[in-house]
Protein backbone atom coordinates (compact mmCIF):
# COMPACT_ATOMS: atom_id res chain seq x y z
CA UNK A 1 0.00 0.00 0.00
CA UNK A 2 0.77 3.23 -0.45
CA UNK A 3 2.37 5.64 2.43
CA UNK A 4 -1.41 6.45 4.76
CA UNK A 5 -1.59 10.21 5.53
CA UNK A 6 -0.79 10.84 9.30
CA UNK A 7 -3.86 11.26 11.59
CA UNK A 8 -5.31 14.56 11.66
CA UNK A 9 -4.53 16.87 14.70
CA UNK A 10 -6.48 19.89 15.95
CA UNK A 11 -5.12 23.07 15.18
CA UNK A 12 -7.49 26.02 15.79
CA UNK A 13 -6.41 29.91 13.91
CA UNK A 14 -7.78 32.98 14.89
CA UNK A 15 -8.28 35.14 11.74
CA UNK A 16 -8.77 38.88 11.71
CA UNK A 17 -11.16 39.42 9.14
CA UNK A 18 -9.71 42.34 7.29
CA UNK A 19 -6.11 40.95 6.12
CA UNK A 20 -5.46 37.40 7.03
CA UNK A 21 -8.96 35.74 6.65
CA UNK A 22 -8.74 37.22 3.43
CA UNK A 23 -5.38 36.04 2.86
CA UNK A 24 -6.75 32.34 3.47
CA UNK A 25 -8.89 33.26 0.94
CA UNK A 26 -6.53 33.77 -1.67
CA UNK A 27 -4.95 31.34 -0.74
CA UNK A 28 -8.28 28.83 -1.77
CA UNK A 29 -9.18 31.22 -4.37
CA UNK A 30 -5.56 30.38 -6.16
CA UNK A 31 -5.78 26.64 -5.64
CA UNK A 32 -2.96 26.62 -3.16
CA UNK A 33 -2.56 23.05 -1.53
CA UNK A 34 -2.67 23.04 2.05
CA UNK A 35 -3.29 20.82 5.19
CA UNK A 36 -6.35 20.54 6.00
CA UNK A 37 -6.04 20.05 10.29
CA UNK A 38 -6.91 23.87 10.72
CA UNK A 39 -10.20 25.36 11.84
CA UNK A 40 -10.55 28.97 11.08
CA UNK A 41 -12.32 31.14 13.69
CA UNK A 42 -13.21 34.57 12.45
CA UNK A 43 -12.42 37.36 14.21
CA UNK A 44 -13.06 41.02 13.74
CA UNK A 45 -9.60 41.89 14.61
CA UNK A 46 -6.38 40.20 16.08
CA UNK A 47 -7.15 42.95 18.85
CA UNK A 48 -9.96 41.01 19.81
CA UNK A 49 -8.11 37.55 20.54
CA UNK A 50 -7.94 37.34 24.39
CA UNK A 51 -5.24 35.46 25.68
CA UNK A 52 -8.00 33.45 27.36
CA UNK A 53 -9.47 32.10 23.69
CA UNK A 54 -5.97 30.70 23.04
CA UNK A 55 -5.70 28.85 26.69
CA UNK A 56 -9.37 27.49 26.60
CA UNK A 57 -8.62 25.92 23.15
CA UNK A 58 -5.35 24.32 24.37
CA UNK A 59 -7.25 23.35 27.71
CA UNK A 60 -10.35 21.74 26.38
CA UNK A 61 -8.59 19.64 23.50
CA UNK A 62 -6.88 21.73 20.37
CA UNK A 63 -3.40 20.74 19.45
CA UNK A 64 -2.20 23.59 18.54
CA UNK A 65 -3.18 27.53 18.29
CA UNK A 66 -2.31 30.11 15.35
CA UNK A 67 -3.46 33.65 15.58
CA UNK A 68 -3.12 35.97 12.38
CA UNK A 69 -3.89 39.72 11.90
CA UNK A 70 -2.73 42.36 9.70
CA UNK A 71 1.05 43.40 9.12
CA UNK A 72 2.03 45.80 12.23
CA UNK A 73 0.87 49.67 11.19
CA UNK A 74 -1.79 48.02 8.52
CA UNK A 75 -4.69 47.25 11.02
CA UNK A 76 -8.05 47.79 9.85
CA UNK A 77 -8.70 49.89 12.78
CA UNK A 78 -5.24 51.18 13.10
CA UNK A 79 -3.93 50.30 16.52
CA UNK A 80 -5.70 46.76 17.07
CA UNK A 81 -2.51 44.47 16.14
CA UNK A 82 -0.11 46.67 18.51
CA UNK A 83 -1.84 45.55 21.40
CA UNK A 84 -2.16 42.26 20.17
CA UNK A 85 1.32 42.07 19.77
CA UNK A 86 2.19 42.74 23.35
CA UNK A 87 -0.84 39.96 24.79
CA UNK A 88 0.41 37.28 22.75
CA UNK A 89 3.98 37.72 23.17
CA UNK A 90 3.51 37.99 26.85
CA UNK A 91 1.16 34.49 26.13
CA UNK A 92 3.97 32.91 24.56
CA UNK A 93 6.61 33.14 27.12
CA UNK A 94 4.10 32.54 29.87
CA UNK A 95 2.97 28.76 27.86
CA UNK A 96 6.13 27.01 28.55
CA UNK A 97 6.43 27.95 32.07
CA UNK A 98 3.17 26.66 32.80
CA UNK A 99 4.07 23.34 30.96
CA UNK A 100 3.08 24.01 27.51
CA UNK A 101 5.54 23.76 24.47
CA UNK A 102 5.30 27.10 22.75
CA UNK A 103 5.44 25.58 19.76
CA UNK A 104 1.98 24.67 19.47
CA UNK A 105 1.22 28.46 19.51
CA UNK A 106 2.07 30.77 17.07
CA UNK A 107 1.45 34.25 15.98
CA UNK A 108 1.41 36.18 12.81
CA UNK A 109 1.23 38.78 10.36
CA UNK A 110 -0.67 38.04 7.44
CA UNK A 111 -1.75 40.21 4.96
CA UNK A 112 -4.79 39.88 2.54
CA UNK A 113 -2.74 39.40 -0.28
CA UNK A 114 -0.56 37.20 0.57
CA UNK A 115 -2.31 33.91 -0.36
CA UNK A 116 1.96 32.17 -0.87
CA UNK A 117 2.52 33.26 2.39
CA UNK A 118 -0.28 32.10 4.10
CA UNK A 119 0.00 28.71 2.55
CA UNK A 120 3.45 28.69 3.50
CA UNK A 121 2.28 29.25 7.71
CA UNK A 122 -0.33 26.87 7.51
CA UNK A 123 2.07 24.41 6.20
CA UNK A 124 5.18 25.08 8.63
CA UNK A 125 2.93 25.29 11.27
CA UNK A 126 1.17 21.99 10.72
CA UNK A 127 4.31 20.83 10.38
CA UNK A 128 5.42 21.94 14.00
CA UNK A 129 2.24 20.62 15.50
CA UNK A 130 2.70 17.65 14.10
CA UNK A 131 6.02 16.90 15.11
CA UNK A 132 5.20 17.40 18.87
CA UNK A 133 2.04 15.04 18.38
CA UNK A 134 -1.23 15.20 19.87
CA UNK A 135 -1.63 17.10 23.00
CA UNK A 136 -4.09 15.20 25.04
CA UNK A 137 -3.75 11.52 25.60
CA UNK A 138 -6.81 9.80 24.70
CA UNK B 1 6.94 53.07 70.09
CA UNK B 2 6.02 52.66 66.61
CA UNK B 3 2.48 52.02 67.80
CA UNK B 4 1.88 54.80 69.93
CA UNK B 5 3.23 57.41 66.97
CA UNK B 6 0.37 55.46 64.92
CA UNK B 7 -2.52 56.46 67.18
CA UNK B 8 -1.16 59.92 67.62
CA UNK B 9 -0.90 60.31 63.60
CA UNK B 10 -4.70 58.38 63.26
CA UNK B 11 -6.37 60.86 66.11
CA UNK B 12 -4.44 63.98 64.22
CA UNK B 13 -5.30 62.92 60.65
CA UNK B 14 -9.03 61.78 61.96
CA UNK B 15 -11.18 64.98 61.65
CA UNK B 16 -10.06 65.78 57.94
CA UNK B 17 -11.37 61.99 56.94
CA UNK B 18 -14.68 60.10 56.92
CA UNK B 19 -12.63 56.74 58.19
CA UNK B 20 -9.05 55.36 58.98
CA UNK B 21 -8.46 52.14 57.92
CA UNK B 22 -5.69 50.28 60.49
CA UNK B 23 -5.42 47.34 61.88
CA UNK B 24 -6.93 45.70 65.49
CA UNK B 25 -6.61 42.62 67.82
CA UNK B 26 -7.95 40.02 66.02
CA UNK B 27 -10.28 37.07 68.13
CA UNK B 28 -7.29 36.11 69.89
CA UNK B 29 -3.20 37.21 69.73
CA UNK B 30 -2.31 35.21 67.08
CA UNK B 31 -4.65 37.13 64.80
CA UNK B 32 -5.09 40.70 63.65
CA UNK B 33 -8.07 42.12 61.74
CA UNK B 34 -8.88 45.71 60.07
CA UNK B 35 -11.07 48.07 61.97
CA UNK B 36 -12.14 50.79 60.52
CA UNK B 37 -11.92 53.95 63.11
CA UNK B 38 -14.66 56.36 63.10
CA UNK B 39 -13.76 58.32 66.31
CA UNK B 40 -11.27 59.06 68.49
CA UNK B 41 -11.87 56.85 71.45
CA UNK B 42 -11.41 53.86 68.92
CA UNK B 43 -7.86 54.85 67.99
CA UNK B 44 -6.64 53.13 70.95
CA UNK B 45 -7.99 49.93 69.99
CA UNK B 46 -5.50 49.68 66.76
CA UNK B 47 -2.27 47.83 66.66
CA UNK B 48 0.72 47.58 64.65
CA UNK B 49 3.10 44.38 65.08
CA UNK B 50 4.83 41.90 62.82
CA UNK B 51 1.13 39.97 62.67
CA UNK B 52 -0.15 42.85 60.32
CA UNK B 53 -0.16 40.89 57.12
CA UNK B 54 -2.95 41.71 55.69
CA UNK B 55 -3.15 44.01 52.83
CA UNK B 56 -5.51 47.59 53.69
CA UNK B 57 -5.08 49.31 50.59
CA UNK B 58 -7.69 46.77 49.10
CA UNK B 59 -10.55 49.04 50.43
CA UNK B 60 -9.71 51.88 48.87
CA UNK B 61 -11.49 51.66 45.46
CA UNK B 62 -14.72 50.92 46.83
CA UNK B 63 -14.66 53.59 49.27
CA UNK B 64 -16.88 56.57 48.34
CA UNK B 65 -15.39 59.40 50.95
CA UNK B 66 -12.19 60.29 51.64
CA UNK B 67 -9.99 57.96 54.04
CA UNK B 68 -7.06 57.43 55.74
CA UNK B 69 -5.12 54.10 55.81
CA UNK B 70 -1.78 52.78 56.61
CA UNK B 71 0.22 51.05 54.76
CA UNK B 72 3.10 48.84 54.82
CA UNK B 73 6.10 49.15 52.25
CA UNK B 74 4.35 46.33 50.23
CA UNK B 75 0.98 47.72 50.62
CA UNK B 76 1.66 50.64 49.02
CA UNK B 77 2.80 49.26 46.08
CA UNK B 78 -0.94 48.82 45.32
CA UNK B 79 -1.86 52.35 45.98
CA UNK B 80 0.60 53.23 43.12
CA UNK B 81 -1.06 50.84 41.15
CA UNK B 82 -4.37 51.71 41.75
CA UNK B 83 -3.08 55.40 40.78
CA UNK B 84 -1.51 53.99 37.60
CA UNK B 85 -4.88 52.37 36.48
CA UNK B 86 -6.87 55.73 37.70
CA UNK B 87 -9.04 53.48 40.32
CA UNK B 88 -8.65 56.14 43.05
CA UNK B 89 -8.18 59.86 43.56
CA UNK B 90 -5.11 60.90 45.46
CA UNK B 91 -6.81 63.73 46.86
CA UNK B 92 -8.89 61.82 48.39
CA UNK B 93 -6.68 58.82 50.33
CA UNK B 94 -4.32 60.12 53.16
CA UNK B 95 -1.84 57.22 53.18
CA UNK B 96 0.15 56.74 56.61
CA UNK B 97 3.19 54.82 56.00
CA UNK B 98 5.09 52.31 58.02
CA UNK B 99 8.26 50.99 58.06
CA UNK B 100 8.32 47.70 58.13
CA UNK B 101 10.96 44.87 58.57
CA UNK B 102 8.80 41.65 57.41
CA UNK B 103 5.54 40.42 58.70
CA UNK B 104 4.54 36.58 59.84
CA UNK B 105 3.08 34.00 58.39
CA UNK B 106 0.62 33.19 60.74
CA UNK B 107 0.21 29.53 58.88
CA UNK B 108 3.77 29.09 59.28
CA UNK B 109 3.79 29.60 63.30
CA UNK B 110 0.52 27.42 63.65
CA UNK B 111 2.49 25.05 61.88
CA UNK B 112 5.10 25.70 64.23
CA UNK B 113 3.30 24.99 67.35
CA UNK B 114 1.08 21.97 66.61
CA UNK B 115 -2.00 24.45 66.10
CA UNK B 116 -2.43 24.38 69.45
CA UNK B 117 -4.44 27.19 71.17
CA UNK B 118 -2.33 30.50 71.38
CA UNK B 119 -2.31 32.57 75.27
CA UNK B 120 0.03 34.83 74.57
CA UNK B 121 2.09 36.60 71.89
CA UNK B 122 4.99 38.75 72.35
CA UNK B 123 7.68 40.55 70.20
CA UNK B 124 11.26 41.49 71.08
CA UNK B 125 13.28 43.37 67.85
CA UNK B 126 13.18 40.56 65.39
CA UNK B 127 11.66 37.70 67.24
CA UNK B 128 7.90 36.68 67.92
CA UNK B 129 7.88 34.44 71.45
CA UNK B 130 4.61 32.26 71.00
CA UNK B 131 2.75 30.94 74.54
CA UNK B 132 0.70 27.66 74.42
CA UNK B 133 -1.11 25.55 76.85
CA UNK B 134 2.53 23.02 76.62
CA UNK B 135 4.89 25.98 76.72
CA UNK B 136 6.65 29.05 75.15
CA UNK B 137 8.68 29.10 71.77
CA UNK B 138 10.71 31.95 70.33
CA UNK B 139 10.64 32.18 66.65
CA UNK B 140 12.96 34.71 64.32
CA UNK B 141 10.62 36.45 62.12
CA UNK B 142 12.74 35.80 59.47
CA UNK B 143 12.01 32.46 59.79
CA UNK B 144 8.30 32.66 60.03
CA UNK B 145 7.74 35.24 57.20
CA UNK B 146 5.73 34.95 54.25
CA UNK B 147 8.27 34.76 51.12
CA UNK B 148 7.75 38.36 49.65
CA UNK B 149 9.51 38.96 52.92
CA UNK B 150 12.64 37.54 51.97
CA UNK B 151 12.79 39.70 49.11
CA UNK B 152 11.27 42.58 50.19
CA UNK B 153 12.19 46.23 47.99
CA UNK B 154 10.13 48.31 49.28
CA UNK B 155 10.79 48.24 53.29
CA UNK B 156 9.60 51.87 53.28
CA UNK B 157 6.19 52.88 51.66
CA UNK B 158 7.11 54.42 48.19
CA UNK B 159 3.85 57.11 48.57
CA UNK B 160 2.89 58.39 51.96
CA UNK B 161 1.70 61.37 53.70
CA UNK B 162 3.05 60.73 57.18
CA UNK B 163 5.64 57.93 58.50
CA UNK B 164 5.30 56.59 61.93
CA UNK B 165 9.38 56.04 62.09
CA UNK B 166 12.36 56.40 60.45
CA UNK B 167 12.63 54.99 56.40
CA UNK B 168 14.64 51.99 56.31
CA UNK B 169 16.20 50.72 52.82
CA UNK B 170 16.41 47.09 51.54
CA UNK B 171 18.66 44.84 52.43
CA UNK B 172 17.98 42.48 49.93
CA UNK B 173 19.26 41.83 46.55
CA UNK B 174 16.95 42.72 43.28
CA UNK B 175 17.91 39.55 42.08
CA UNK B 176 16.10 37.61 44.53
CA UNK B 177 13.14 38.58 43.94
CA UNK B 178 12.46 36.38 40.89
CA UNK B 179 14.90 33.44 41.92
CA UNK B 180 12.27 31.44 42.54
CA UNK B 181 10.92 31.67 39.43
CA UNK B 182 14.29 31.36 37.73
CA UNK B 183 14.82 28.29 39.79
CA UNK B 184 11.69 26.67 37.83
CA UNK B 185 12.41 27.95 34.54
CA UNK B 186 15.65 25.75 35.23
CA UNK B 187 13.65 22.94 35.35
CA UNK B 188 12.24 20.93 32.22
CA UNK B 189 9.17 21.41 30.43
CA UNK B 190 7.37 18.09 31.49
CA UNK B 191 8.32 18.89 35.26
CA UNK B 192 7.14 22.51 35.25
CA UNK B 193 3.93 20.62 33.39
CA UNK B 194 3.70 17.90 36.43
CA UNK B 195 4.66 20.84 39.34
CA UNK B 196 1.67 22.89 37.72
CA UNK B 197 -0.66 20.29 37.49
CA UNK B 198 0.03 18.74 41.03
CA UNK B 199 -0.23 22.15 42.68
CA UNK B 200 -3.51 23.13 41.10
CA UNK B 201 -5.14 19.81 41.12
CA UNK B 202 -4.93 21.23 45.36
CA UNK B 203 -7.30 23.87 44.45
CA UNK B 204 -11.30 23.96 45.89
CA UNK B 205 -12.04 26.92 43.66
CA UNK B 206 -12.92 28.80 46.72
CA UNK B 207 -11.79 31.92 45.06
CA UNK B 208 -10.47 33.31 48.13
CA UNK B 209 -7.25 34.48 46.02
CA UNK B 210 -8.91 36.32 43.84
CA UNK B 211 -11.34 38.19 46.53
CA UNK B 212 -8.33 38.71 48.56
CA UNK B 213 -6.51 40.31 45.44
CA UNK B 214 -6.29 44.03 45.44
CA UNK B 215 -5.75 43.98 41.58
CA UNK B 216 -8.79 42.34 41.26
CA UNK B 217 -11.54 44.87 41.03
CA UNK B 218 -14.15 43.30 38.75
CA UNK B 219 -15.07 41.40 42.24
CA UNK B 220 -19.23 40.39 41.66
CA UNK B 221 -18.89 40.55 38.01
CA UNK B 222 -15.58 38.32 37.44
CA UNK B 223 -15.86 35.75 34.62
CA UNK B 224 -14.95 32.89 36.79
CA UNK B 225 -18.38 33.19 37.80
CA UNK B 226 -20.66 35.27 35.23
CA UNK B 227 -23.07 32.55 33.15
CA UNK B 228 -22.36 34.81 29.95
CA UNK B 229 -20.03 34.51 28.83
CA UNK B 230 -19.22 31.06 30.37
CA UNK B 231 -15.97 30.86 30.15
CA UNK B 232 -15.70 27.90 32.97
CA UNK B 233 -18.35 25.15 34.14
CA UNK B 234 -19.18 24.28 38.34
CA UNK B 235 -17.55 20.65 37.09
CA UNK B 236 -14.65 19.17 39.45
CA UNK B 237 -12.27 18.42 36.61
CA UNK B 238 -8.28 19.90 37.28
CA UNK B 239 -9.56 21.48 33.61
CA UNK B 240 -11.83 23.91 35.27
CA UNK B 241 -9.10 24.65 38.12
CA UNK B 242 -6.32 25.47 35.55
CA UNK B 243 -8.74 27.29 33.64
CA UNK B 244 -9.44 29.99 37.06
CA UNK B 245 -5.61 30.16 37.66
CA UNK B 246 -5.27 31.12 33.97
CA UNK B 247 -7.59 33.73 34.54
CA UNK B 248 -6.50 35.11 37.58
CA UNK B 249 -2.93 35.26 35.93
CA UNK B 250 -3.76 36.51 32.38
CA UNK B 251 -6.27 39.22 34.21
CA UNK B 252 -3.25 40.11 35.93
CA UNK B 253 -1.20 40.57 33.59
CA UNK B 254 1.56 43.44 33.95
CA UNK B 255 -0.75 44.30 37.26
CA UNK B 256 0.30 42.13 39.71
CA UNK B 257 2.09 44.15 42.37
CA UNK B 258 3.33 41.07 44.44
CA UNK B 259 1.51 41.64 47.66
CA UNK B 260 1.44 37.93 48.40
CA UNK B 261 -2.33 38.01 49.56
CA UNK B 262 -3.72 35.23 47.62
CA UNK B 263 -0.85 33.17 48.83
CA UNK B 264 -1.71 33.97 52.28
CA UNK B 265 -5.35 33.15 51.91
CA UNK B 266 -5.16 30.48 49.99
CA UNK B 267 -6.51 27.57 52.48
CA UNK B 268 -4.59 24.67 50.36
CA UNK B 269 -1.20 26.59 50.35
CA UNK B 270 -0.97 26.56 46.55
CA UNK B 271 1.54 28.72 45.34
CA UNK B 272 -0.90 31.33 43.36
CA UNK B 273 1.52 34.01 42.60
CA UNK B 274 4.04 32.15 41.12
CA UNK B 275 2.54 32.53 37.42
CA UNK B 276 2.27 36.04 37.86
CA UNK B 277 5.84 36.75 39.32
CA UNK B 278 6.63 34.79 36.07
CA UNK B 279 5.10 37.50 33.79
CA UNK B 280 6.34 40.04 35.99
CA UNK B 281 9.62 39.34 35.67
CA UNK B 282 8.72 39.09 31.73
CA UNK B 283 7.63 42.68 31.65
CA UNK B 284 10.59 43.76 33.35
CA UNK B 285 12.30 42.04 30.55
CA UNK B 286 10.22 43.15 27.83
CA UNK B 287 9.35 46.66 28.75
CA UNK B 288 11.26 47.76 31.67
CA UNK B 289 8.25 48.13 33.82
CA UNK B 290 7.75 46.98 37.34
CA UNK B 291 3.72 47.48 38.63
CA UNK B 292 3.09 49.91 41.46
CA UNK B 293 6.95 51.91 41.37
CA UNK B 294 6.34 54.83 39.75
CA UNK B 295 2.48 56.27 39.79
CA UNK B 296 3.19 58.38 36.39
CA UNK B 297 3.99 54.68 34.50
CA UNK B 298 1.23 53.08 32.64
CA UNK B 299 1.02 49.30 32.39
CA UNK B 300 2.44 48.16 29.80
CA UNK B 301 -0.95 46.19 28.45
CA UNK B 302 -2.84 49.55 27.99
CA UNK B 303 -0.17 50.35 25.56
CA UNK B 304 2.03 50.22 22.97
CA UNK B 305 5.16 51.14 20.61
CA UNK B 306 4.43 51.70 16.85
CA UNK B 307 8.16 49.59 17.21
CA UNK B 308 8.67 47.22 19.86
CA UNK B 309 12.49 47.01 20.34
CA UNK B 310 11.80 43.83 22.42
CA UNK B 311 9.27 41.44 20.62
CA UNK B 312 11.07 39.68 17.35
CA UNK B 313 8.84 38.25 15.22
CA UNK B 314 8.58 34.89 15.94
CA UNK B 315 10.21 32.22 13.00
CA UNK B 316 8.54 28.68 11.93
Amino acid sequence: MSEVAPKELRIVGFLCNWCSYGGADTAGVGRFKQPTDLRIIRVPCSGRVDPMFVVRALITGADGVLVSGCHPRDCHYSDGNFYARRRLEMLKRLLPFLGIDDKRFHYTWVSASEGAKWQQVVTDFTKQVHALGPMHQK
Amino acid sequence: MSTQKLKEIIKQVLPDVETVICWQEGFDKLNVTPIFITSPEQADKVVWNALCAQNLASYLPSQKKKVAVAVKGCDSRTIVQYMQEGLIDRNNVVIIGIPCKGVISKKKVQKAIGNEPVEDVTFTDGSVKVKTPSGEKTFAIADVCPSKCTSCQFPTPIVYDQLTADAIQSDKPAESVYADVAELEGKTLEERRAYFLSQFDKCIRCYACRNACPMCVCQDSCIAETRDPHWITQKLSLDEKLMFHMIHALHLAGRCVECGECERVCPMEIPVAKLKKKINKEMKELFDYTPGVNPEDKPPMYTFNVDEAKIKEHKL
